[in-house]
């Protein structure tokens, strides 16, 4: 094989491989990406059953409870117009408080349940998942609208 | 004071870096008398950008509080070693160690590099200046980490109680060594472009840096990888979380990279393939630092968003990458081909193994800017281990297969047959041990090829010592072996752990017991503690192994004051087959807590593996150094061409 030939064969494989490669990673990112709902999108327009996804909100004031294993706990993550029953197992992160916002990872179930594996919440004073910094702009919308509506009353 | 000399040191070294660049324009354009100060420039910049980190660091000492970056992130109480560890521990003076890094890099290449042509080692220097340049401009206009308060504060806020860890405080400056080194490789492989010098010289010359790279960036992933593994409390070591990837990417380019510089140097091949790998490295660190210092992608480690600077780093990321690519681009043709090879040999199986490692960087990268991407379109997505770990092993386990192979193929020719009886013996061993596995009842795919095939690669590794004298291998072949039997143990430790981990999550009243795996764990008390400045609630327990000795544990759930904030702090009890795991959570009704336990074999293999890759590329680094100073010390140049040879025959 000519100098030539061989740079040339070498190039071919390279690029058939990183074709490869690229077609392959496109087709798994769209099947395996978990995608971002807040509870109006879950409500209107629910995931699979048992797909993997991200639910963001605000937790309920008053709805969370914690059952009698003593590890797993219910609680109801809203946007201000839906809300979402949401189920954990686990150790609840540190700052996880009502009133403030969390991200949940984990998937709907069939009795509309959601199931998070992994809950997200503030994580010190400077972190607050992106997601939620946005929320929490609408919900503050929302709080100063409800606020002027009580006082008008 | 202090500040204001760091601050003139630095914009005296930002000058000589201009100095240094246009200098070295003119030398390859051919004009020497300039050229001339192109090496003390480098020596001076570098021992200037020493003095500016050095102040910086002083001003962290003595918590000189009228220093915003100093009032912002220490505190008078801290203990002495993370005041130290605060210098680096933020976003200003991270960058400031970045540049100082790579400043002295340049001043050390200009006091001892003298094997490559002097035309192309300005030319290296400049291209060094050019990526510095951008750095100094990037701190100096909007990161300035001297700025002073206009009245100086009455206590500082603290340091991120999460980086208040001996193990995380230096992990940040590890991993800013390894991205250093990969961009004196890249210095080095525009030199060699813009002179036309792509010879076995210059591979040699630029080798120890990208070991010295490499071998930061394997301790840097690995320390991270336990850190994360520890100290978050989550009980996993790798989450595909875009700041691990941000690592994980420059240390498969530079892992593609050693190896095809190895080729070079010995052999006279993939000249173009080196060079190229050369600007895709530093490429990748620049993104790792573009994507941790922008915080544009929502991560753990984000705590240092600022939109503007991750524009700033953006246009550098351009800048350097396109400019590399347009030099690559308009060199690369004049770049005449290398020594032939056969398909089955040794550079066949390190061109394999190299095209399977870029693709394999190419799904990192997708996956890991897939969300970025995906966000244009107001569509938020997360990418985790559903896809990186099955798509990401398509193209690991046959490279892990050539990897086992490869090392006992010859040079330029060889064939398969040859090698047929270890060939026939490592694949024995792979099936015999999938078999065990899933006797042993363990029936997940990937963990399970995974144990196989650590195990036949833990075996090949070791066979190029067989039959030769140990005492005369040289230390580069002694470093190959190393590092690919720590690849192995690395890969026991994961595939173990996904295979046999076993979880316990329960509510305990003080006094039960609990189960997991081959532990009988007791919850003695649970009690309030106190540190410097946090107050923790702390479980005391007492773990059994197979109603063995008890081990005392105390996790804790710690609160910080300053800034507050809460941790977990894990406790692990370590045997040689695996770890106990516990975490501490909240109280529970009827007066019991919450405990999270994991039970996980062999899961520190994954570290003792990542240190050994590590040791590997140090025992390799300290032959090359050796044969070096040989050469220097005036004996036959050929000595290092034969050492070359050798190490790999």
């Amino acid at each position: 094989m000519k100098a030539k030939h061989q740079r040339l064969v070498l190039i071919v494989i390279a690029v058939i491989a990183l074709i490869a490669a690229g077609l392959l990673a496109a087709y798994a990112l769209r099947n395996q990406a978990s995608y971002f709902y807040v509870p109006t999108q879950m409500v209107e327009e629910p995931p699979a059953v048992g797909q993997a996804v991200r639910l963001g909100g605000m937790v309920q004031a008053g709805s969370l409870q914690t059952l009698a294993d003593g590890v797993t706990v219910a609680f109801v993550v809203g946007d201000g117009d839906n809300t979402v029953p949401v189920r954990f197992t686990g150790i609840l992160p540190d700052l996880f408080v009502e009133d403030s916002g969390v991200v949940a990872e984990g998937r709907l179930g069939p009795d509309g349940v959601f199931v998070a594996d992994n809950l997200l919440a503030k994580h010190d004073e400077n972190y607050v998942p992106r997601e939620l910094e946005e929320m929490t702009e609408h919900q503050r919308a929302k709080v100063v609208a409800e606020a002027e509506a009580e006082a008008a009353q | 004071m202090i500040a204001e000399v760091g601050l003139a040191a630095l914009w005296l070294a930002a000058a000589l870096s201009v100095l240094q660049l246009m200098s070295g324009v003119f030398a390859v354009r051919g004009h020497d008398e300039l050229g001339a100060l192109v090496r003390p420039t480098a020596i001076a910049q570098g021992a200037l950008a020493a003095v500016s980190f050095g102040m910086l660091v002083w001003l962290f000492l003595i918590t000189d509080l009228s220093v915003k970056l100093v009032a912002t992130n220490s505190h008078s109480a801290k203990p002495w070693i993370f005041k130290l560890a605060g210098s680096w521990g933020n976003h200003e003076g991270s960058m400031l160690l970045w540049v100082t890094v790579m400043a002295l890099a340049g001043g050390l290449i200009a006091l001892i590099e003298r094997r490559i042509p002097e035309v192309t080692m300005r030319a290296t220097l400049a291209a060094q200046a050019f990526v510095a340049i951008g750095f100094y401009a990037f701190i100096l206009f909007s990161s300035n980490p001297f700025e002073r308060l206009p009245m100086p504060a009455v206590e500082g806020q603290g340091l991120n109680p999460l980086l208040q860890d001996i193990g995380l405080a230096f992990h940040p400056p590890t991993l800013y060594f390894g991205y250093v080194g990969l961009s004196v490789a890249f210095s080095f492989a525009v030199g060699a472009l813009l002179t036309r010098q792509v010879t076995p010289d210059f591979a040699r010359a630029m080798r120890p840096w990208i070991l010295g790279a490499w071998i930061f960036l394997t301790l840097g992933i690995t320390a991270g990888s336990y850190w994360a593994y520890y100290e978050l409390g989550w009980g996993g070591w790798w989450f595909w979380d875009p700041v691990e990837n941000a690592s994980l990417m420059p240390w498969l380019a530079a892992t593609a990279l050693l190896h095809s510089v190895s080729v070079l140097a010995a052999r006279d091949a993939l000249r173009t393939w080196t060079i190229m790998l050369g600007v895709v490295a530093f490429s990748m660190s620049m993104l790792g630092t573009f994507l941790v210092r922008s915080g544009i992608l929502t991560s753990v480690h984000a705590f240092a968003v600022d939109p503007e600077r991750g524009t700033f780093i953006l246009f550098l990321l351009a800048i350097y990458i396109g400019g590399a690519l347009a030099v690559f681009g308009l060199r690369a043709g004049s770049i005449s081909e290398g020594a032939r090879f056969s398909f089955s040999s040794r550079e066949g199986a390190l061109v394999f193994n190299n095209v399977m490692l870029s693709a394999i960087l190419g799904i990192v990268l997708l996956g890991t800017l897939y969300p970025l991407l995906t966000e244009a379109f107001d569509v938020r997505v997360s990418v985790g281990p559903p896809y990186f770990n099955p798509v990401g092993a398509i193209f690991t386990i046959p490279m892990l297969l050539v990897m086992a192979v490869g090392p006992l193929l010859r040079w330029r020719q060889d064939s398969l047959a040859r090698i047929k009886l270890p060939m026939v013996i490592i694949a024995v061993i792979m099936l015999a041990t999938l078999a065990l596995v899933v006797i042993l009842g363990a029936y997940s795919l990937l963990a399970d090829l995974g144990l196989a095939v650590a195990v036949g690669l833990a075996i090949a590794s070791v066979l190029p010592l067989r039959g030769r004298n140990l005492l005369r291998v040289p230390l580069a072949t002694w470093g190959m072996v190393i590092a690919h039997f720590g690849i192995a143990v690395a890969l026991f430790g994961m595939a173990s752990e996904s295979a046999f981990s076993e979880e316990k999550l329960a509510a305990v009243n003080v006094g039960d017991s609990t189960q997991v795996g081959p532990w009988t764990v007791k919850l003695e008390s649970v009690t309030p503690v106190a540190g410097p400045n946090w107050t923790a609630i702390e479980g005391r327990l007492q773990a059994s192994y197979d109603g063995g000795e008890p081990t005392e544990m105390s996790p804790q759930a710690r609160n910080f004051w300053a800034p507050v904030q809460e941790t977990t702090e894990s406790e692990l009890a370590t045997r040689w087959n695996g770890q106990l795991y516990a975490v501490v959570g909240n109280e529970a009704s009827q007066g019991r807590w919450q405990l999270r336990l994991w039970w996980k074999p062999f899961v520190t293999f994954i570290w003792h593996g990542g240190m050994l890759v590590a040791l590997g590329g140090l025992l390799a680094l300290i032959g090359r150094v050796k044969t070096d100073l040989k050469r220097r010390r005036g004996e036959d140049f050929v000595d290092e061409e034969s050492a070359d040879a050798e190490a790999v025959a």
